[in-house]
């Protein structure tokens, strides 16, 4: 690990500027990604800002009906509040399935959300990468892409964004609140909040650096069964190949969000209303155009038939 | 003590010897020693490990793991993965467990953290500990310190209620049961391969059989 000055922020628009004013400086959270990676000097910030006491860390109401989340909120406690866990329940699911409970426990709303890929290229530093090292070429595309992406790719990357929580919040249309060194706050959907990779992979939100995420929003609740469905190598503690967040009503209509297929949450809504046609008129719309390599093509198949176990809980529940 | 931290510094003698000796090879030999001109940034911090207030001054690097084995000679919590994937270095920060490894100690100011030492020692086992014990929840017993912390505070988010990707219903209180253990545990990795035997010293605490039912 390189070594980096450390600072514990004061307020939010203070944790921004601190940020902004040292080079090379980044916001260290629950720290159980980014530590990862600086350990493997993927990340080298010279300065760290703790922005761990600035009490961001509550679940409240908001005047419209939905919740407003911190950003400091642990996985646990958002997985476990009473109100996710009956009005989000996709969202509770999504998180149970993700990592294991020591790392839940660390994970942060925030810091959740900007994981990086976990592109075995990505993590070898021999390797070239233009998401790690801009212009040095894509190792993956040619290379073993089983996990990739295979919808929404470039010719400079094929990496996936790979958490569980925010393919719930993007079926959830939840939203990202910032503030950054001005004082200034922000409000992003999360369907522009992480990117696709283009010819700048490197680029993954729409986050200005030293932009500080304060919380995530959630709309009033949507009624319907809540369903987040992970398919992976084994039954716990592992990424997916693919996941669904969905949400359905009792005649069939619903919305639905993919993991483990591109380098966002992937969600097409335009394929929503052919929800209760059924999987494969949806899949065909949501996947239309997708670009696997010889070693993903199963993602596309999968992608229906996760859907159509989706869909068959839905009508059971 | 002291004969123990005599046999780490050997081992790690042998390791920087051995690399040392490749470094040789492609280096001049004066640019080890130019290497770093200013010294890493240090900073102090002050928790409470197993009850005891320790403060520290670490170079900022330093995780919680390598300041509880390294610098306080704690050297029951494993370090298997250094990068959060096995559960050896599981400890509990103020009631809740975590990676150890994973976490930077000056992110610990004023934190309580328990470790394996802290839960139990001869004479005086943790009921998990004892039970560990009975029912041969172990082999090498590498992984045996992160999997003892693991499960008790496993015991406490089932008791607590916190759901998991086991548990049938969002709403409905999680029961001690095999599959709802099994998912929880799941970021604690054994070599050995001892799981069903830690699942039992797990029902025997949680007073539980293996459907989780209160025996
Ligand atoms: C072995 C292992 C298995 C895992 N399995 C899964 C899995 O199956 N599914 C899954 O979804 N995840 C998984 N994860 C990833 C885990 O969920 C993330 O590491 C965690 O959510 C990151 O949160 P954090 O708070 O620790 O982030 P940190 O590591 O602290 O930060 C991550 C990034 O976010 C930035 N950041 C943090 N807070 C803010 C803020 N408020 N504003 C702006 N920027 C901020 C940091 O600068 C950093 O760049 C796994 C991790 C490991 C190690
Ligand atoms: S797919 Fe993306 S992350 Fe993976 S090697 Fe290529 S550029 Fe890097
Ligand atoms: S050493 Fe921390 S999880 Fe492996
Ligand atoms: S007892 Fe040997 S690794 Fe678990």
């Amino acid at each position: 690990m390189k070594p980096f000055t450390y600072e514990r922020a004061t307020t939010p628009a203070e944790a921004a500027a601190a940020v902004v004013r040292h080079p090379g400086a980044k916001f260290i959270a629950g720290g159980t990604n980014l530590l990862d990676l600086m350990k493997l000097e993927i990340e080298a910030p010279q300065h760290l800002v703790d922005v761990n006491t600035l009490k961001l860390d509550r679940i409240e109401r908001t005047p419209d009906g939905g919740v407003r989340i911190g950003a400091l909120v642990d996985n646990t406690a958002l997985a476990s509040d009473e109100r996710i866990r009956k009005d989000y329940g996709v969202l509770s699911r999504a998180i149970v399935a993700g990592a294991s409970g020591q790392l839940r426990n660390k994970a942060t709303t925030a810091g959740n959300l900007l994981q990086r890929t976990r592109c075995p290229y990505f993590y070898d530093t021999n390797q070239p990468c233009n998401k790690r090292k801009p212009g040095s070429g894509c190792a993956a595309i040619g290379g073993y892409s089983r996990q990739l992406a295979v919808i929404g790719v470039s010719n400079a990357c094929i990496a996936t964004y790979p958490g569980d929580m925010a393919i719930a919040l993007r079926v959830l249309d939840a939203k990202v609140e910032t503030v950054n060194a001005g004082g200034q706050t922000r409000t992003i959907p999360m369907a522009d909040f992480h990117r696709l990779p283009g010819d700048t992979p490197h680029i993954e939100t729409a986050l200005a650096q030293g932009e500080l995420i304060t919380a995530v929003t959630l709309p009033r609740p949507i009624q319907g069964t809540h369903i987040y469905h992970k398919v992976r190598d084994r039954n716990s503690y592992a990424f997916a190949l693919v996941s669904i967040a969905a949400v359905i009503q009792r005649d069939g209509r619903g919305r639905v969000a993919v993991g483990g297929v591109a380098h966002k949450p992937w969600r097409v809504e335009t394929a929503e209303p052919a929800m209760p046609q059924g999987a494969s008129a949806v899949a065909s719309r949501l996947m239309a155009g997708a670009k696997p390599t010889h070693d993903n093509a199963f993602k596309v198949p999968l992608v229906e038939r996760t859907l159509a176990a989706v869909m068959a809980e839905a009508k059971t529940a | 003590m002291i004969e123990r931290s005599g046999i780490q510094a050997t081992r790690r003698g042998v390791l920087v010897g051995g690399s040392a000796s490749v470094a040789l090879t492609t280096l001049p030999l004066g640019s080890a020693e130019a290497a770093p001109a200013v010294e890493p940034p240090k900073m102090k911090v002050s928790l409470q490990v197993n009850g005891k207030q320790a403060t520290l001054e670490l170079d900022t690097r330093t995780t919680l793991l390598d300041a509880l084995r390294e610098h306080m000679h704690l050297t029951g919590s494993k370090k298997g993965c250094d990068h959060g994937q096995c559960g050896a270095c599981t400890v509990m920060v103020n009631g809740k467990r975590i990676n150890s490894c994973l976490s930077l100690a000056v992110m610990h100011e004023g934190d309580k953290v328990t470790t394996i030492e802290g839960l139990g020692m001869p004479g005086n086992l943790h009921p998990m500990q004892a039970a560990f014990v009975k029912h041969d929840g172990f082999q090498c017993g590498y992984c045996t310190p992160g999997q003892i912390c693991s499960a008790v505070a496993v015991l406490d988010e089932i008791e607590a209620g916190v759901p998991s990707h086991a548990s049938a219903s969002l709403t409905a209180r999680p029961q001690a049961s095999n599959a709802e253990m099994r998912e929880r545990m799941s970021g604690n990795i054994c070599r050995c391969g001892a799981y069903s035997n830690i699942l039992e010293a797990m029902h025997e605490v949680a007073g539980t059989d293996v459907a989780g039912a209160r025996a």
